[in-house]
């Protein structure tokens, strides 16, 4: 194992981590990705073994050891090694708070964190729409200012934790005239009058995970949850990805890990031509091409997180986007193969290898899809060129 | 004379695929979602593809065939694939492997009885996989002993397509394990023979309508006169057919990638977002356009195979060759266009997911590609 510098409370965490996904998740990831359960057990699990605590500050009941978002990519990936469903939980709640840890005000803070910390309330974080995809900045729900409330109208698509959570981070334009200027982040919570939820997609992987259509009629909401000021809804979302990249990339690389774990045992074991099919060559080379990319993908991802624990001045966008985007492709590219080694039993529901193919899947495609952060990536480039080139002859 | 292009077909052979694309469009695209999610290939449109002569393609009128060639086979099985992978290999393993060993390998009896059925309403499955024995297909252990007039069939076969519709099975076991490849011998088994039965269906990744079940032979007794070839030539037999085999997952997996492809392009003219279609994005121009090629470059493999095996040329690299880059192409595009579908992509309610799914079974089935890749290799170094 290459020694990746953890700290003794980051070493604690990933064991513990590890353990809860071998004991609790492993046994039941394949009964509830057939039968798309919500996996409450398990968070009621994580929330007593303090999990939910490590990317929250130590003011609001967190227990970071300076290294939030370092500790939540530790923890998702040892739980997406047994099941990405259900490591989403975990997750996509962090999604979800991130834009109070970002914008919110003490009060605010004091108000949410403690409980999500607690593992007593999950939160998810609702951007999309059906015409506002990778187009985020066409969302369409309103929040209009009444008095000292917002009354919110509109649909937000495929919301994980949708149903389950109680605490929303929603993106709606207080400003309509404004467009992506005049949206705004405002906590939404579950229960709240004209706040309901629509169908639950039946998906081809993640399925433990609910993903939910929200839908909001005249939803009145306090004017006191709107995150920082009027109008950086949008802004919030951006940075919100910026550190929440990273963890979709932890996600992934535990998808990949995890099959990867299985192709090898099984390469190990099963046999034909009188020998354990790892022995062949063909195989062998497979597996280490799936190792070293991997690898590869684990060291962007950690690196990257540690690098946004620094907070450094510049928005880490760039190596955000790269995380995910690289890891993610690793995910689908090691699944598929960790399923050509397994043959025609990995091919069966009975077997757990293809649901990691399944899985890995998602990963491509939420917290922006990768052609954007392609596009993302290679804007920061150019622009970062420009401004060096301007920077240079100023000089 | 030049040679035609590959691409080019003659008037009965474009006549054909034009009756093969608009079956699939009209009669297996409305159901294939539900036959997916249900797990069930519909009775009645087996039927349908007997009736519409899809199931003896190149047996000869005189039999009850249609009277085509195996490339209108190739053409049929990419025509369905394009828009159910399921209907495809129901297609595939009767043309290709069942009724093909059967002309190939059957006496004349064996051919007057058993394919004028397969022409009318006889479904067929080629088992050959066993627990143990998968990529080593000849290490199998499912024994064949005479008793009197008879063979007693004793053992388990794995995975067989279309076991749960089939009529007639060609079952391959050792009369002698200790003679190796050189004991295996093919026997044709009807579904009502004594102590045959068909176990457990699978539930599939993918090509989910189609059946995957095991057999169980116990005690199963069948006349002597059920061989099929010679007794201890069963290895060539099942060699010779899934040579001719893959060229029909090959043209499977062309059509599971035009599929996707064609759903892709539709939707990436339909989607807008940033205010106007995705399709305007050069990313997913030059997307659609690789995986296009690839799907190009994977059809014209397949065909090449396919028309070097009706012209009685060497072919067995090529369709190595055809079916291992097929499977990858089909694979990739899949995934790929799931990609472009964005969340609707990994939703149910869109076809996308289902391509992938469908999809990864090319690089496994009648051999795996690593499995192509030595056949290749073997041709290559002349060994
Ligand atoms: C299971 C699941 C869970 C999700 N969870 C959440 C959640 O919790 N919260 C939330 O807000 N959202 C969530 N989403 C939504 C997800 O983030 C979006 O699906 C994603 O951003 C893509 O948007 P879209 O699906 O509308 O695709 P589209 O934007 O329609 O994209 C379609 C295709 O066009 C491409 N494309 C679009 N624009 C460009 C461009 N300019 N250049 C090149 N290519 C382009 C895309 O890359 C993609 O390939 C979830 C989705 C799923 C499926
Ligand atoms: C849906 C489905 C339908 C099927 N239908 C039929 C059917 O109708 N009839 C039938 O007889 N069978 C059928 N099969 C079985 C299929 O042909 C086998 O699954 C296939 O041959 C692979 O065998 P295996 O699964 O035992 O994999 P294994 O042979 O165990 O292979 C596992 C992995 O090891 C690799 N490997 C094995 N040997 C070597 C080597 N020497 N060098 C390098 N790599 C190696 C393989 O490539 C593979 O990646 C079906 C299977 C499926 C999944």
């Amino acid at each position: 194992m290459l020694d990746y510098g953890l700290t003794e409370y980051q070493t604690a965490i990933r064991d513990l981590a590890r353990e809860i996904a071998a004991k609790e998740i492993r046994p039941v990831a394949m009964e509830y990705d057939r039968d798309a359960k919500f996996p409450w057990p398990v968070v009621k699990v994580l929330a007593e073994a303090d999990l939910f605590r490590v990317y929250i500050d130590e003011k609001y009941e967190g227990l970071t050891d300076g290294s939030p978002i370092m500790n939540m990519v530790i923890v998702t990936e040892e739980l997406s090694k047994a099941c990405a469903g259900i490591a989403l939980a975990f997750a996509g709640t962090a999604l979800g708070t991130i834009p109070i840890v970002l914008s919110g005000s003490e009060e605010q803070k004091q108000r949410w964190l403690p409980d999500i910390a607690a593992g007593r309330k999950l939160a998810a974080f609702a951007l999309t729409e059906p015409q506002a995809g990778s187009d985020a900045g066409a969302v369409r729900t309103t929040a209009i200012r009444d008095g000292d409330h917002y009354v919110l109208n509109g649909t937000k698509l495929w919301i994980t934790n949708g149903g389950e959570a109680e605490i929303y981070t929603v993106i709606a334009l207080t400003n309509p005239a404004k467009g992506p200027r005049g949206a705004s982040c405002i906590v939404v919570e579950k229960g709240t009058p004209g706040f309901t939820f629509g169908k639950k997609e039946d998906k081809l992987g993640i399925r433990a995970s609910a993903t939910r259509e929200l839908i909001f009629q005249d939803c009145r909401v306090p004017a006191a949850n709107c995150l920082g000021r009027e109008g950086t809804g949008f802004i919030t979302a951006m940075k919100t990805f910026d550190v929440s990249r990273p963890g979709v990339g932890a996600q992934a690389l535990g998808i990949a890990q995890g099959a990867f774990d299985l192709a090898l045992e099984y390469a190990c074991t099963r046999r034909q031509f009188d020998a354990p099919i790892g022995s062949f060559q063909g195989l062998r080379f497979m597996m280490a091409d799936m190792a070293m990319k991997i690898e590869a993908a684990r060291a962007l991802v950690y690196a990257t997180a540690r690098h946004i624990d620094r907070q450094p001045k510049e928005r880490p966008t760039l190596y955000a986007a790269m995380s995910k985007c690289y890891a993610s492709d690793v995910a689908m590219d090691v699944t598929v193969d960790a399923v050509q080694v397994f043959g025609g039993y990995g091919y069966m529901h009975d077997y757990p290898v293809e649901k990691f193919m399944r899985d890995a899947k998602i990963t491509q495609i939420y917290e922006g899809t990768n052609q954007i952060q392609r596009d993302e990536i290679s804007k920061v480039l150019i622009s970062n060129f420009h401004s060096r080139v301007s920077k240079a002859r100023a000089a | 004379m030049t040679n035609p292009p590959l691409t080019l077909l003659s008037e009965e052979e474009g006549l054909f695929q034009t009756m093969a694309r608009e079956f699939a469009e009209y009669e297996i695209r409305p159901h294939a979602a539900a036959m997916d999610h249900e797990a069930v290939f519909r009775h009645d449109l087996i039927e349908k593809f007997f009736s519409q002569g899809f199931m003896s393609i190149d047996i000869p009128e005189a039999l009850g065939g249609s009277g085509g060639s195996f490339f209108m086979s190739i053409l049929a099985i990419e025509e369905f694939a394009r828009v159910d992978a399921s209907a495809a290999v129901i297609v595939d393993v009767q043309n290709t492997l069942v009724n093909n060993a059967l002309a190939r390998w059957g006496s004349d009896e064996q051919k007057r009885k058993f394919l004028p059925r397969m022409a009318r309403d006889t479904v067929g499955a080629y088992a050959l996989s066993e627990p143990n024995a998968g990529s080593d297909a000849f290490a199998l252990e499912t024994r064949a002993r005479e008793d009197g007039g008879d063979y007693i069939l004793e053992g388990r076969k794995l995975w067989i397509t279309n076991a749960k519709e089939a009529g007639l099975f060609i079952v391959f076991a050792t009369v002698n394990r200790e003679l190796g490849y050189k004991g295996i011998t093919a026997f044709l088994v009807e579904a009502g023979a004594p102590g045959f039965s068909v176990g457990k269906k699978e539930d599939k990744l993918g090509i989910r309508a189609s059946s995957t079940c095991e057999l169980i032979l116990d005690e199963c007794r069948i006349p002597k006169s059920s061989v099929l070839g010679e007794v201890g030539r069963g290895y060539k037999v099942a060699i010779e057919t899934l040579n001719e085999g893959r060229i029909g997952i090959a043209a499977q997996m062309t059509g599971v990638a035009q599929g996707a492809i064609d759903q892709a392009t539709r939707y990436a003219k339909e989607r807008k977002q940033f205010g106007k279609p995705i399709a305007e994005n050069q990313a997913i121009q030059f997307q659609l356009a690789r995986l296009a090629t690839e799907t190009e470059a994977a059809r014209l493999m397949t065909y090449n195979a396919a028309r070097l095996k009706e012209a009685h040329k060497p072919f067995l690299k090529e369709a190595a060759m055809a079916k291992y880059f097929t499977s990858e192409v089909a694979e990739r595009v899949a995934s790929e266009c799931i990609e472009i579908f964005g969340g609707y992509g990994y939703t149910k309610d869109y076809p996308a997911e289902k391509y992938l799914r469908d999809a990864k079974i090319g690089k496994i089935y009648e051999g795996t590609s690593f499995m192509q890749l030595q056949t290749i290799a073997k041709v290559l170094l002349g060994q």
